[in-house]
């Protein structure tokens, strides 16, 4: 029950999303939406694999740019998105299971993991910065350096590439992938394999000593986390496009952000948190005289000294106390 | 032969740039395990108070080698007062607030000076080697990365300052007991951080050029070196910038800077496969 419930709820709220927002929202406000819903579903996958896995990654954007890319240059080759998603889940795990070999078989830790997930996006971010010209080009899509893939082909239905899905379709798309995502990572956390993951982030050494593969495990769930990066990745590239500075640093501090200010060590914290800072984000930029990156920055070091522990933590504690107050 | 000289020279620039850059981040963070991810907005605001110093009609060695301490030292000493203090011992959150106060102090420099590169023609002019020029100002930037390391090695290791530093560092409830206020021991030293990070933004200013988001081009850099280099922060920094510095020059000069910073990255993360705890956690590890 304590799984089913906020399953199902989450894909209420998905349908009704779905159903709903595109009627009420311009097509503007639309695929923006549309974009937060793939930052959330970033930030989720990080949430899942920091909060729960104890993998501090600070390159989660490595997946989710990655999935993108390969998206694009999939699907602009097969001129059929069918095979670019699998393609683009694909090449994310991958990288994260290689990524996670080297790590967790290394027994690295903590600091040097971020520092290793950062470069590792950061090599992606300078390496695509540098594929402009005509030699860098993957079958028929050119890399294009600095400027990315502008012409991301959209998603289409399955098997009919000459039916490519509107910009409502794409916003329902995305809002039960993110659902689904919920799901899974609820589901999983509940298995038995989730639960040797949380009991390895609560204490490395015990769980070892009671005869758990670490590695194996934190390998399984970072690879998880990578997938739904990529996955995060192939939504965005479908409202945007795809670009460097999906690799870029700012980038990959902002998913930290987000999952830090929803709370950390929850699944739906990451997602109120990105779409919070993102909606904060939108509005700053439209405020004449202010820079949006001045109001922010004031702004996360407020959050950190006063709700240290993140905004769902913080109010799962602080409703009860204010309800009992109350007289019933 | 005088190109393999040349080559050596721009290796030991890119050697010395990295260790100037990384001092600051690695005193921070080797001394009170704090990353401060706004070392990169001090390397910045060192840039731009030695700008308007200069532009008041101070002499160039004193802008940017005098100004740049003193304006990011007081900079650093108000931000330990107000954000850092709250912080200590919560890595992660230290690690989100220096990300807003970065991003604050870009948002702030943009509002007042604009969003433009301004800079200094590199002073000293150059020199010749056989077929090429080399600017005299890289072989002071040399000069004075070792300059630092040896001034910084003399403090902590020399002056009773620098041995309740490295006391209250190790084991401050000891220090505490024996009559040192650890709080006034990371104040001086976060301050003394950020000085640094203010020096070594002046001193980049000629070659960098100064914009509101300089810092964000050196931060991941200084950040590898210093973690890279391990726990004995002044000698893990040094060698690690020696070998990434090294590698990223010599790799630039076969193919392109893009790749040489990748080679960076790249050796990075090998290096820290091989060497989990940093340089130093398997080489020098009495070293300070």
């Amino acid at each position: 029950m304590r799984t089913a419930l906020p399953i199902a709820l989450a894909l209420a709220v998905a349908v009704l999303a779905a159903l709903l927002l595109p009627r009420l929202l311009e097509l503007f406000a639309l695929i923006n939406a549309t974009v937060f819903v793939s930052m959330a579903l970033l930030a989720l996958s990080l949430g899942l694999v920091w909060g729960f896995g104890g993998i501090l990654c600070f390159g989660q954007t490595a997946f989710f740019g990655l999935g993108a890319y390969s998206y694009a240059i999939a699907a602009i080759n097969f001129g059929d998105s069918t095979a670019a998603v699998p393609i683009a889940l694909a090449m994310p795990t991958l990288l994260a299971l290689g990524l996670g070999y080297l790590m967790f078989y290394g027994r690295i830790s903590d600091v040097y993991m971020g520092v290793i997930t950062l470069t590792t996006t950061l090599i992606l971010n300078k390496f695509t910065n540098s594929t402009a010209g005509d030699e860098w080009r993957i079958g028929s899509a050119p890399l294009g350096g600095f400027n990315g893939i502008p012409g991301t082909p959209p998603l289409n239905v399955p098997f009919h590439p000459d039916i490519p899905l509107d910009p409502e379709q794409v916003f329902d798309v995305a809002v039960i992938c993110l659902a689904l995502c919920y799901a899974v990572a609820k589901l999983v956390l509940r298995s038995r394999f989730g639960r040797v993951a949380m009991a390895i982030r609560e204490n490395e050494v015990r769980a070892e000593l009671l005869g758990y593969d670490v590695r194996l495990h934190k390998l399984g769930l970072f690879a998880l986390g990578g997938a739904m990066a990529g996955l995060a990745g192939v939504l965005f590239a479908n409202c945007v496009f795809v670009s460097p500075t999906m690799f870029s640093l700012s980038y990959a501090g902002q998913v930290i952000i987000w999952v830090l200010v929803g709370g950390l060590g929850t699944l739906v914290g990451p997602v109120i948190g990105a779409i919070l800072v993102q909606l904060l984000t939108t509005y700053a930029g439209t405020l004449p005289d202010l820079d949006p990156n001045l109001l922010l920055g004031v702004l996360f070091m407020l959050a950190v000294v006063i709700v240290p522990l993140g905004l769902l933590p913080t109010a799962q504690a602080v409703l009860p106390r204010l309800r009992r107050r109350v007289p019933a | 032969m005088d190109y393999a000289i040349v080559v050596a020279l721009q290796i030991a620039t890119g050697v010395a740039t990295l260790v100037i850059i990384s001092l600051g981040l690695a005193v921070v963070f080797g001394m009170m395990r704090v990353i401060n991810l706004a070392h990169g907005e001090f390397l910045m605001l060192g840039g731009y108070s030695a700008l308007l110093a200069r532009g008041a009609g101070v002499n160039l060695w004193v802008a940017l080698l005098v100004v740049p301490p003193l304006a990011v030292g007081l900079v650093g000493a108000i931000v330990e007062r107000l954000l850092i203090r709250r912080l200590y011992g919560r890595m992660i959150d230290t690690m989100l607030a220096t990300w807003g106060l970065s991003l604050a102090l870009i948002g702030g420099v943009n509002m007042v000076f604009g969003n433009s590169i301004s800079g200094f023609s590199a002073p000293l002019g150059s020199f010749v080697v056989g077929r090429f020029h080399v600017a005299s100002y890289d072989m002071f930037l040399v000069v004075a990365a070792v300059v630092l390391s040896l001034a910084i090695w003399a403090v902590l290791r020399l002056t009773p300052a620098g041995l309740l530093a490295r006391g209250t560092m190790q084991n401050p409830e000891m220090a505490a007991a024996l009559g040192v206020a650890p709080e006034r021991v990371y104040a001086v030293t976060f301050a003394a951080g950020a000085a640094l990070s203010g020096l070594a933004g002046g001193l980049i200013a000629p070659v960098a050029g100064v914009v509101p988001t300089m810092g964000t081009a050196y931060i991941a850099k200084a950040f590898i070196a210093v973690i890279t280099g391990g726990a004995a922060m002044l000698a893990g920094t040094l060698v690690a910038s020696g070998l990434l510095g090294t590698v990223a020059t010599a790799v630039t000069f076969l193919s392109t800077p893009v790749f040489g910073e990748v080679a960076l990255l790249a050796v990075a993360i090998v290096l820290l496969r091989l060497l989990p705890r940093g340089i130093t956690g398997r080489f020098l590890r009495r070293a300070l």
